[in-house]
């Protein structure tokens, strides 16, 4: 995309702007821990975290900040904040 | 026609001229009677603007950055401390691409507290993306805003600039300037075409946020724009020439120059002093010449080092500090020079309106005979 002269923007943007470059520490879901409560859903800042087809859920990482907050909350341990490499 | 009119007087007549459609300004001295003559234009209907009034400075450019991007050609006029009150939305200004021309009525910043002449305030916002012309007299003040207007406006450049001319030296002396017509000017300069422009019915935001995976990028770009500048400048420079006798094609101009053995770099009115000064010298055989500089953004680098590739030694005149290290100008002459073995030495000099005389000139030039130089010049030592 080539950028913008001024860094213009058109309104109602903000699927467009793709944060998941913020992240520092990647949450890993384990799909053998997870028991499908859905806070992970409920409490993402960026509400990013969705359910897949087989009722788990996974977050989109385009949009993921890496605020840890999913795994700091997640009852059952079961999502991990790696480091990532860029 | 050849008028005898004061600097500030000519300034607010020329800008009368680009027909701006907004102005916002606050008075501060040495600055004031530019924006007291504009605001009886609009009063008395010889301009047809908005003349916004605002309570500051970081105000006025703000009025200025949203009726830029709304489509409009605007003018602000400031000095000192109210550039430095300004400097948020001067890089706000360039980075939304806005082509806003505003007169520096080049003064010291406090403290301690001075209304008096040096380069000071607009050297410090050299890094903001703004261009930058620095005129050595009214006429050369007053040309230098249409010029502005055109390069600015340019859809390859597409920044603001400031056109400085020495406070008090220049904006209240009386000198003749030959005033071009408002027929000449709008053969010269049309009416600005925005390149995008705030509309409620197609709206935009200018200056979002741009993440780390962009920034890095966009200020890439706008540094391709002032380079750009140039080219835009030099062309615009030379049509004025041709419509009008006065080139201004050159972004630095010689003086005495061709077989010059030191040569003097300076910007302003200085220039006026040290061309005396030349004179003089080179009727004693003294091979002197002068480099002036009259765009400091985009820098001149190959145009110097062109410029100054026969001279022995060369001397830059400072009417800046970099608090710390040296003068602006000399820092960057040298960096324009990397390479070769000519010497260069920096003087600093003239701040806070300490006056500038030919024998003074003189001075420094036999200190850079003698290799001396790097200094802060004419100390008063008893004081110290």
């Amino acid at each position: 995309m080539a950028l913008a002269i001024g860094c213009r923007a058109k309104p109602g943007k903000s699927r467009d702007n793709k944060t998941g470059s913020w992240r520092v520490f990647k949450p890993v879901f384990d799909k053998e821990k997870c028991t499908k409560c859905g806070l992970c859903m409920t409490l993402c800042p960026e509400g990013c975290i969705h359910q897949t087809d087989e009722e788990f859920v996974e977050p989109d990482y385009t949009y993921c900040k890496g605020c840890g907050i999913c795994a700091e909350e997640c009852p059952g341990e079961g999502i991990a904040m790696l480091q990532e490499e860029k | 026609m050849l008028e005898i009119t004061e600097g500030s007087h000519a300034v607010a007549e020329a800008v009368r001229l680009c027909r701006p459609q907004v102005i916002s300004a606050y008075p501060i001295t040495p600055q004031t009677h530019i924006v007291e003559a504009l605001a009886d234009m609009v009063a008395n209907c010889q301009l047809d603007a908005d003349y916004i009034t605002v309570e500051n400075e970081l105000s006025a450019l703000s009025a200025c950055v949203g009726a830029s991007a709304a489509g409009s050609r605007v003018y602000s006029a400031t000095t000192s401390q109210g550039l430095a009150l300004m400097f948020e939305v001067c890089f706000n200004a360039a980075g939304m691409r806005l082509p806003i021309i505003m007169t520096i009525a080049n003064r010291a910043m406090g403290a301690p507290l001075s209304i008096w002449n040096d380069q000071q305030d607009s050297i410090s916002l050299r890094d903001s993306g703004w261009l930058q012309f620095y005129a050595e007299d009214n006429q050369e003040a007053t040309d230098l805003h249409f010029i502005a207007y055109k390069v600015c406006e340019d859809h390859s450049v597409l920044l603001p600039a400031m056109v400085c001319f020495d406070g008090f030296i220049l904006s209240h002396v009386y000198e003749p300037v030959d005033m071009l017509s408002q027929e000449d000017v709008d053969k010269y300069l049309p009416p600005f075409t925005p390149y995008q422009r705030l509309d409620a019915a197609d709206p935009i935001s200018f200056g979002m946020y741009a993440t780390p995976d962009y920034y890095h990028e966009f200020r890439y770009e706008i540094n391709n724009a002032a380079k750009r500048a140039k080219e835009v400048i030099q062309k615009a420079g030379k049509e004025f020439g041709t419509m009008f006798g006065r080139d201004y094609s050159a972004l630095v101009e010689g003086y005495r120059l061709d077989d010059a053995e030191t040569a003097i770099v300076a910007m302003g009115s200085i220039c006026g002093t040290i061309k005396d000064s030349i004179d003089e010298m080179r009727a004693e055989g003294k091979k002197v010449g002068l480099l002036k500089l009259r765009v400091f953004r985009p820098f001149p680098s190959e145009e110097i080092a062109q410029a100054l590739s026969k001279v022995k030694r060369v001397a830059v005149l400072d009417k800046n500090i970099s608090l710390g290290a040296k003068g602006a100008v000399v820092i960057e002459v040298r960096d324009a020079l990397y390479g070769s073995a000519t010497p260069v030495k920096g003087y600093v000099l003239g701040l806070g309106g300490r006056d500038v005389r030919k024998k003074d000139i003189k001075e420094i030039v036999s200190l850079v005979e003698k290799g001396v130089g790097d200094q802060f010049f004419g100390l008063r030592r008893e004081l110290l």
